[in-house]
């Protein structure tokens, strides 16, 4: 006969037992997993389509890639710029720490189409010296920009709106001449579904209407990053505001996010998909408790210990929490993939912290799930088993 | 003087406060020895239960001490009282309490598994309990597919597999028929019964006191008596 003492081992096997609790209720277990999943895929779908959206929001501020951007303080998202007079330009080039300032022109224009249609577009105005911003070419070449009428159009999801150009193709813009000069390709495309066009600061000007003041945003690029905060402060003695690049898009995202009903309805969904999900979990696991209560109180009453039976809880909640975490994010993954095949321009982006988001979300789920579970084990008392 | 296995003294214990309060066992003193099969007989309601659950450390006494094997056992932690139970006590509940979702021989090497043995040890060494009470075929079906009998023996397997000094069965026979009880309890004592082991059983069935080798009898939360029995002393077989 065996010395079967002692309690030299490791928990594996207790926790196989949970596992197997589990797993082998099929019916609850599939239950629980699909409450979770769905809460998972709830809170992904939502917030990776928000960040899709946020992401589209600061497009220009990704494409045109400069370090440092200065604009009017009244400035919320960057297609809405306020035009600047040029001294600023000039005073900001002389800021000490800044190694170069360009303008950039934004605005808005009607496109005649050959065919007579008429479609909106957004223009973009680079720096006659040098075109700092200016997109990578698919076709043509970049001088061409300077020759009479040069525009180079962005092959984006837009593009087939204006007919699919080519180099060559000509359109009116604003009643004024205009020839496709090359094809541009750029990181992200924009939110608001109309084609984007690049030409010259001084082109610009001349074809669409403006203000008295021209200067839409300045371009910055500061010797050293150390030189950032001395330009942010000289700026704004100017009265006029420096963001870096990653400020400027945590402002338009705090636009989107807090001013605008889009950004709210999205953190509201967040927010009840993970109630949703919580309810069906928290509720499904709630009730495998209760109906395995009677086998934790034999357990208690052959010898398992308290620690033991919490133990078994955690991992029975985590384990699903995780499974249902797993399918969600893969089922989330497919559909947005899925939706790229008929929609290719479809906004959704599945970022780490949309992960983080859920995953803490669903440890909150699988954390109140078990308390619950864990004191209404704790409190079982094996004599009530026992009494049968 | 044979070898006490279970000392219980002024054993009390109540339910409920003030008018509600109903006394369940009131004052109980009495020994189990090793190699003896003592059976604790009484109505509905005389307290038998809430006795043997103070005896195995499940219910805390309202007053009175339990010494098993010579230690004090209501003076341990929540933590050693469970480490008692697992190491030296195995139960056979009354309606077994087996795990539906677990196979047979899973369910039989529980106890093992929380003494932390290897998985695949505890359910070869359960395969052996089993195929002690005659149900190793079994070993991989749900118990729900068992008969109520088949059940039965799968409760003492478990109960047995850790070896234990002090069996306790609650109303052994009461599901079962006639023939099926005496059988399984015929088992337990022909099998299961060392002169290192004390076994004890509460029932109301008279078919099965045969066995017993004392019977005591509870009315009242009370003891009335002790009934020397001195089934087939001799009997007693080597260890299982
Ligand atoms: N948890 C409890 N709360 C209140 N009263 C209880 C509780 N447990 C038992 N009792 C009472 O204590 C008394 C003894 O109960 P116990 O279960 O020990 O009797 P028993 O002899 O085992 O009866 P049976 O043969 O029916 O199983 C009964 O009057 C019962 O109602
Ligand atoms: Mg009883």
């Amino acid at each position: 006969m065996a010395a079967w003492r002692g309690n030299a081992g490791s928990m594996l096997g207790i926790l196989k037992i949970a596992y197997k609790l589990l797993v082998n209720d099929r019916a609850k277990f599939a239950a629980l997993l699909v409450g979770i999943t769905f809460a998972v895929f709830l809170m992904i779908q939502m917030t990776s389509l928000f960040s899709g959206i946020l992401n589209r929001s600061s497009a220009t501020v990704i494409n045109i890639g400069a370090s440092m951007w200065v604009m009017d303080p009244a400035v919320q998202t960057v297609a809405n710029s306020i035009p600047m007079p040029d001294y600023v330009l000039d005073e900001v080039r002389s800021i000490p720490g800044v190694k170069y300032a360009v303008p950039l022109y934004s605005g808005g224009a009607l496109a005649k189409l050959e065919d007579g249609a008429y479609q909106a577009v957004t223009v973009m105005g680079l720096d006659d010296s040098n075109l700092f911003g200016r997109p990578a070419l698919l076709e043509g070449n970049i001088q061409d920009i300077f020759a009479e009428n040069g525009f180079i159009v962005v092959k984006d999801a837009e593009f087939p709106k204006l007919n699919n150009p080519k180099v060559g193709t000509t359109f009116e813009l604003n009643d004024h001449k205009a020839v496709i000069v090359g094809i541009g390709q750029v990181a992200t495309s924009g939110l608001f579904g109309v084609p984007t066009l690049y030409t010259t600061h001084n082109r610009a000007l001349q074809y669409l209407p403006n203000t008295r003041f021209t200067t839409s945003y300045i371009l910055v690029e500061p010797k050293t990053t150390g030189d950032v905060a001395t330009i942010e402060k000289d700026v704004k003695a100017m009265g006029y505001l420096a963001l870096t690049k990653d400020e400027f898009m945590d402002k338009i995202s705090t636009f989107y996010k807090y001013q605008t009903g889009l950004g709210t309805n999205m953190l509201l969904m967040t927010v009840i998909s993970f109630i949703v999900g919580l309810s069906i979990s928290g509720q499904t696991f709630y009730t495998f408790i209760i109906e395995n209560l009677e086998k934790f109180g034999a357990l208690k009453a052959i010898g398992a210990k308290g620690s033991e039976l919490v133990a078994m809880i955690l991992f029975q909640a985590t384990f699903t929490a995780l499974t249902g975490y797993g399918l969600g994010i893969g089922i989330c993954a497919a559909l947005i993939a899925l939706a790229r095949l008929r929609i290719p321009d479809y906004a959704a982006m599945i970022t780490f912290p949309n992960i983080g988001m859920a995953f803490v979300m669903v440890v909150v789920i699988a954390g109140i799930s078990s308390y619950v579970g864990v004191r209404k084990v704790l409190k079982i008392e094996p004599f009530d088993i026992f009494r049968g | 003087m044979p070898n006490v296995a279970i000392r219980a003294t002024g054993l009390t214990k109540w339910f409920g406060e003030g008018e509600a309060r109903t006394v369940a066992v009131r004052d109980v003193s009495f020994e189990a020895y090793f190699g003896e099969m003592l059976f604790i007989v009484g109505p509905s309601g005389s307290g038998k239960t809430t006795m043997l659950s103070m005896v195995s450390g499940i219910l805390r006494p309202n007053a009175g001490k339990v010494e098993i094997e010579g230690s004090d056992i209501w003076s341990l932690s929540d933590d050693g009282l469970a480490e008692f139970r697992l190491g030296k006590l195995g139960f056979v509940f009354q309606d077994y309490h087996l795990f539906p979702r677990l196979t047979t021989v899973e369910n039989v090497a529980i106890p093992l598994i929380l003494q932390r043995h290897n998985w695949n040890e505890a359910i070869a060494e359960a395969r052996k309990d089993l195929k002690i009470v005659g149900l190793d075929s079994r070993a991989e079906l749900p118990p729900v597919k068992l008969s109520g009998g088949e059940q039965q023996r799968v409760a003492i397997a478990r109960a047995i597999v850790s070896r234990p000094d002090i069996l306790i069965f609650d109303e052994p026979t009461a599901s079962l028929d006639g023939d099926t009880g005496r059988a399984i309890v015929s088992f337990v004592r022909k099998e299961l019964l060392t002169d290192k082991r004390c076994i004890v059983i509460i029932t109301h069935d008279a078919r099965i006191f045969e066995f017993a080798n004392r019977i005591m009898h509870m009315e009242d939360g009370k003891l009335t008596g002790v009934e020397d029995i001195g089934a087939g002393k001799t009997e007693v077989s080597g260890e299982t």
